[in-house]
């Protein structure tokens, strides 16, 4: 996966013609067109952005805003799709750790913001990604009050169940998924977080309604749905897997089904 | 959110998993009905006499067809209100379109749904309601299944268009059935490849024993007796 | 004034417990009158805003990030302390408290650092209750590492990811609040400055980054959870967002800013490969387990390939200057033998300016020794992390490493309380000053953060509100809320009007350079001296010279960062100062004046003591005042690592 510098390949630059999307909150937005002359090949794309910038505004034009923050691949904030792909061409990296050896001299690169209904363009290349924050408000939670938790040996997690509840809580709500899948569906996040809370033991006695609220609270936020397209593992940096998606169905519909046999009508773990 | 009436108020979760098991429905009613069919290979005689057993199950065949009716009714409404609502949601999409896994059956679920759903029409304004053709219907009525099967497929335009509709079927089947599992919950990574496979082999044999007869007739193989007058 | 830390009187082990019997509470009832504001949502933040809102205060939260959930606690790696003695391998409290004292160079303060180790515990039930999935045992039970060198492995883990996991926790603590409408949540909103009323902190002012509304909030006390100043080095690990603007602003307001000049450069991140580089890459400490540090021994060699560099021909020189420690040699010391080395022209990697900043971490020796598959199971994340960054193959090549800023442990002044010397002002975190001396040890920013968040701020700002009373309440209507908007609107006017020719970017890059060189591993008089000079004249020039394209009235990363630089250039004046006056060497606080042949050489006598230093106005000199550390447990001692 690694693309290696050839011998020297320390010094090489590229030159590039970059098509950037352009857009004020509300109004429609178009491409402009720039090219940079030299761009280290050493530097991530965010690095050449930043490059890009400096150029516009030197020239006292007003550079593209975009998203961004730790730029080591775990805050999630980076949202470029670049030539089609959220994140870029290589698999298993955020927009950050993507560098720029794996691009030609002389391409043509064009740069989208995420683009779904449920993530409006706020400017240029960032978007509004709280519909995901909205989700979790609902029930991406295990409800502890403070200083209430018991001593944490007393409730061993078999060591397989905590790794896959790890596997599933890598995701970092970057939003690669909703933007590469094809109906902006945002199952992926939302089994991710799901498959977490409810795989763990202290996550159970609020399961049903978790699932159930969040489902409620993302299909509000005005997402899509899956049709099993598998173009967010595809897309997604830290490779989560369709495995979160039917997790959260089969939690989904089982706590609907018990919400129905229930005498209340309510789901039965966590009813709310 | 924009839905379509009667499945407001279901989740996307729950919508989808009415057209699993609704898809599950008619995933079973196409198995059934390709086994009757290859009958058409035993002769008239075997054809015909299933065609009249059918027939004579009476209200039983009437629960079945409602069954069905009611199946592809709910698989196409809730099919159309999510794919109005995906397509709204993706607002656009990128202007410059990459994919990097989706298959091609999957990214063509709703309009092979339609073509299939124009065909489900054709066919029984062809051969439940014979509408179309009068030789056809005379040979129906008469309850010579075989013959007017025969008679039906002796248009190469018709022929052709059942075999490109059970291939579109075939297309539809090999995302649905594999999609079906994961929509229920039903399918994890280490059994998505095999799922997968088994999905495109259920498309294959059921693309490949309805398109048998049209084709059959085409080509005039094996051959046929006669038509009865 | 020598600023009162308000330690509480008593046997050390019992100091908190019996200072929590003694601060006030406010009546449930009452709880939902009183506003609390919280700014910033990292582990400290979010906790604090979590843990406010569910005793039913009324909390706003505000962060610059998008989400919570993005705040840079985010990116630690390692692992977080705890005193659980899970391995039954003799941790305790007691030895988790001594750990962390010697480890900050015995220039932290007794009481708030041995809070920090009872409350470890706490913290890791907590967190595993809230779901954060700890690394566990076959049997069920939380595994643990040793780390940084520790004599025994009381670090939780979550991967590589612990940060992650432990601020997923917090943020998921937070939104349950947020949903129940407990907390008010404002992402994209950036605190530009402090409102006083009375003398007490009674609001702050924002400017929606998103609209570029600048507008006031009234509330009862502000807490401050907003992380540390690495970026004063432009180049460093930190979040390219991480700015000093709020507590710089609380300083300018008249809040002590404490020990700035304390600040703690990683050993091992991923050099700088090029003029353009915006960030600096952390790779985990584990790495020197396996690795052997070295450079040529001749300057000649430094371009080679060093595949062909014979052995007789390498400097393993941790090895030879630390033998008992060797490649484990504690964070300062092996980042300044590094610094060390290169500065004697014997760097390796490709030259930045003019100058091969990095030196070799060699895994042959263990690859041949282990095998490559159990390298690749222990650092496989790594290497690849190092290949997609560097497009060097560190199974075949050795890896190449330096030296870069990661934390700072200076921050705000702040009491036993964690109330700055403003009332109704608390500061958590990063943002303080206050547990880890001169030097951090590893895995204890998560297990501070936390600590002050969950257990801390809430019980002493219930004290603060249950003192001052519901009688006589700022509405936000004041003068000094209008005053406050519109100096803070005045100076984003004055950003936008300057319209020159240079980026913000390349004045903190400039403002990087400086500090790094003057401030940095090594510190002297001659270069501070030149260093404060430096930056004054360029902070002239960014007013007289910086563009900021646009009007501000939407999403403007450009004015953001102008507005952060800004506070960088007068904030790394008192660095420098700070580093100036301390005339001793100490933790990551290193003048070549106050050495023992390369070690560092303290000065009890002169300098146990917290330097807090009080904004006078601009173009005023800051005073400096002293709060002694008096230990009365503890004895001094001298790190040796040889």
């Amino acid at each position: 996966m690694v693309k290696e510098n050839a011998p020297g390949g320390h010094d090489a630059t590229l030159r590039l013609t970059l098509r950037v999307w352009r857009q004020r909150r509300g109004q429609p937005g178009a491409f402009e067109e720039h090219t940079l002359a030299a761009v280290p090949t050493s530097a991530s794309f965010l690095e050449m952005m930043d490059l890009l910038n400096e150029q516009l505004v030197r020239a006292g034009k007003e550079p593209f805003a975009f998203d961004h923050d730790c730029r080591e691949g775990i805050c999630g904030m980076c949202s470029m799709t670049i030539n089609g792909m959220p994140h870029g061409p290589l698999p298993g990296v955020t927009t950050c750790q993507l560098h720029m050896r794996n691009f030609r001299d002389g391409e043509t690169i064009t740069v989208e913001p995420w683009r779904a209904r449920a993530f409006p363009v706020l400017r240029d290349l960032a978007v509004d990604r709280s519909g995901f924050d909205k989700v979790i408000q609902a029930g991406g939670f295990i409800s502890v009050r403070t200083g209430s938790a018991p001593e944490a040996n007393t409730l061993p997690v078999p060591k397989p169940v905590a790794d896959a509840a790890m596997d599933a809580a890598e995701c970092i709500g970057c939003g690669a998924c909703v933007a590469s899948c094809k109906n902006g569906s945002a199952m992926l996040f939302v089994g991710a977080k799901v498959t977490h809370l409810n795989l763990l033991p202290q996550g159970a006695p609020e399961a049903d309604r978790r699932a159930v609220a969040m489902v409620r609270a993302m299909d509000d936020a005005g997402f899509g749905n899956c049709t099993n397209y598998g173009e967010c593992q595809a897309h997604c940096p830290k490779g989560i897997t369709l495995d979160v998606i039917a997790r959260l169905n089969r939690d989904y519909l089982g706590a609907r089904l018990r919400g129905f046999f229930a005498s209340t009508g309510k789901p039965r773990r966590g009813g709310d | 959110m924009p839905c379509a009436p009667l499945t407001r108020g279901l989740s996307s979760v729950a919508r989808k998993a009415l057209m699993a098991l609704t898809g599950l429905v008619l995933v079973g009613f196409v198995l059934g009905h390709m086994s009757g069919n290859l009958l058409f290979f035993r002769g008239p005689e075997a054809l015909d006499a299933y065609a009249k057993w059918l027939h004579d199950l009476g209200p039983l065949l009437w629960a079945a067809r409602v069954t069905l009716l009611v199946a592809v009714a709910i698989h196409i409404w809730v099919g159309i209100s999510l794919a109005a609502e995906n397509r709204a949601a993706r607002a656009g999409g990128p202007e410059v379109a990459a994919t990097r896994r989706a298959s091609l059956a999957s990214r063509a679920m709703p309009h092979t749904g339609v073509v299939i759903l124009g065909f489900i029409a054709f066919h029984l304004l062809h051969f439940t309601f014979r509408a179309v053709n009068p030789e056809v219907a005379a040979a129906g009525d008469a309850g010579r299944v075989h013959d007017m099967i025969r008679l039906g497929f002796a248009d190469p335009l018709v022929s052709a268009f059942y075999i490109v509709a059970m291939a579109l079927l075939c297309l539809h089947l090999s995302h649905g059935v594999s999609s079906m599992f994961q929509t229920l919950g039903l399918r994890n990574e280490r059994w998505r490849g095999p799922l997968d496979l088994a999905a495109a082999a259920y498309g294959w044999v059921i693309f490949l024993g309805f398109a048998s007869i049209p084709l059959a007739v085409l080509v005039g193989i094996p051959p046929f007796p006669a038509l009865a007058k | 004034m020598i600023p009162d830390a308000k330690i509480p009187a008593g046997p050390l082990a019992q100091k908190w417990q019996s200072h929590k019997t003694r601060l006030r509470l406010v009546n449930p009832a009452n709880r939902r009158r009183y506003h609390v504001i919280v700014v910033g949502s990292g582990l400290a933040g979010s906790a604090a805003a979590a843990s406010l809102g569910e005793l039913g205060y009324e909390v706003s939260c505000f962060c610059y990030q998008d989400s919570p959930r993005r705040a840079h606690s985010i990116a630690a790696q390692g692992g977080i302390n705890a005193a659980k003695n899970y391995q039954g391998d003799g941790d305790s409290v007691r030895r988790l408290f001594l750990d962390t004292i010697k480890g900050g160079d015995y220039r932290a303060r007794e009481a708030n650092v041995h809070r920090l180790a009872e409350l470890s515990t706490a913290i890791i039930d907590q967190c595993v209750a809230q779901g954060v999935p700890f690394a566990r045992e076959y049997g069920g039970h939380l595994a643990n590492r040793s780390f940084g060198g520790a004599q025994v492995s009381r670090t939780f883990y979550a991967r590589g990811q612990t940060g992650q996991q432990l601020l997923l926790g917090a943020y998921s603590a937070l939104s349950r609040q947020i949903g129940a409408g407990a907390v008010r949540m404002y992402p994209r909103h950036e605190m530009l400055d402090l409102v006083l009323v009375g003398g007490h902190a009674k609001g702050i002012v924002t400017r929606n980054l998103a609209t570029g509304e600048v507008r006031s909030w009234a509330a009862d006390c502000v807490v401050l959870c907003t992380g540390g100043y690495g970026n004063v080095f432009y180049l460093s690990t930190n979040a390219q967002g991480c700015n000093v603007t709020a507590t710089h602003r609380a300083h300018r307001r008249g809040a002590l800013f404490a020990n700035p000049c304390y600040t703690q450069i990683h050993p091992t991140c991923i050099p700088v490969h090029g003029e353009d580089q915006s960030k600096l890459t952390l790779m985990s400490e584990s790495l020197r387990n396996d690795g052997r540090v070295w450079v040529p021994r001749d300057a000649a060699d430094c371009g080679k390939d060093p595949s062909s560099i014979p052995e007789p021909d390498r400097d393993y020189f941790l090895e030879r200057k630390y033998p008992s420690y060797g490649n484990l040699a504690p964070r300062d010391i092996a980042s300044r033998a590094a610094k060390e080395v290169c500065d004697d022209g014997r760097g390796v990697g490709p030259a930045v300016g003019g100058r091969r900043l990095g030196v070799y971490l060699d895994f042959a020796s263990s690859i041949s020794r282990l095998g490559e598959g159990v390298i690749r199971e222990r650092y496989g994340n790594l290497f690849d992390m190092y290949g997609n960054i560097t497009g060097e193959n560190a199974y075949r090549r050795p890896m190449r490493i330096y030296p870069a800023v990661h934390y700072t442990m200076g921050g705000l002044w702040v009491d036993y309380n964690l109330q700055s010397n403003i009332p109704g002002l608390f500061v958590g975190g990063e943002a303080n000053f206050s547990d880890h001396g001169a030097n951090r040890l590893g895995a204890s920013a998560l297990m501070q953060g936390l600590a002050d968040g969950y257990f801390v701020l809430p019980s002493t700002v219930a004290d603060y509100l249950a003192g001052v009373g519901l009688a006589g309440r700022p509405s936000g209507e004041g003068a000094e809320y209008r005053q406050a908007v519109a100096e803070t609107n005045d100076r984003v006017a004055r950003l936008l009007a300057v319209r020159g020719k240079e980026t913000a970017r390349s004045y903190h890059k400039r403002l990087g350079r400086i500090v790094w060189e003057a401030c940095g591993m090594a510190r002297s008089r001659e270069g501070l001296t030149k260093a404060i000079a430096d930056i004054r004249a360029l902070r002239d020039d960014f007013w007289r010279n910086v563009s900021v394209p646009g009007d501000g009235a939407d999403l403007t990363p450009e004015l953001e960062r102008a507005g952060r630089v800004a506070d960088f250039l007068e904030f790394g004046e008192l660095m420098c100062r700070d580093a100036l006056v301390r005339e001793e060497s100490c933790g990551g606080h290193f003048r070549t004046e106050h050495q023992d042949d390369g070690e560092a050489r303290r000065d009890d006598a002169r300098f146990a003591h917290v330097a807090a230093w009080e904004w006078r106005g601009e173009g005023a000199e800051p005073v400096r005042h002293a709060e002694p550390l008096v230990y009365e447990d503890v004895q001094f001692t001298t790190r040796s690592y040889k």
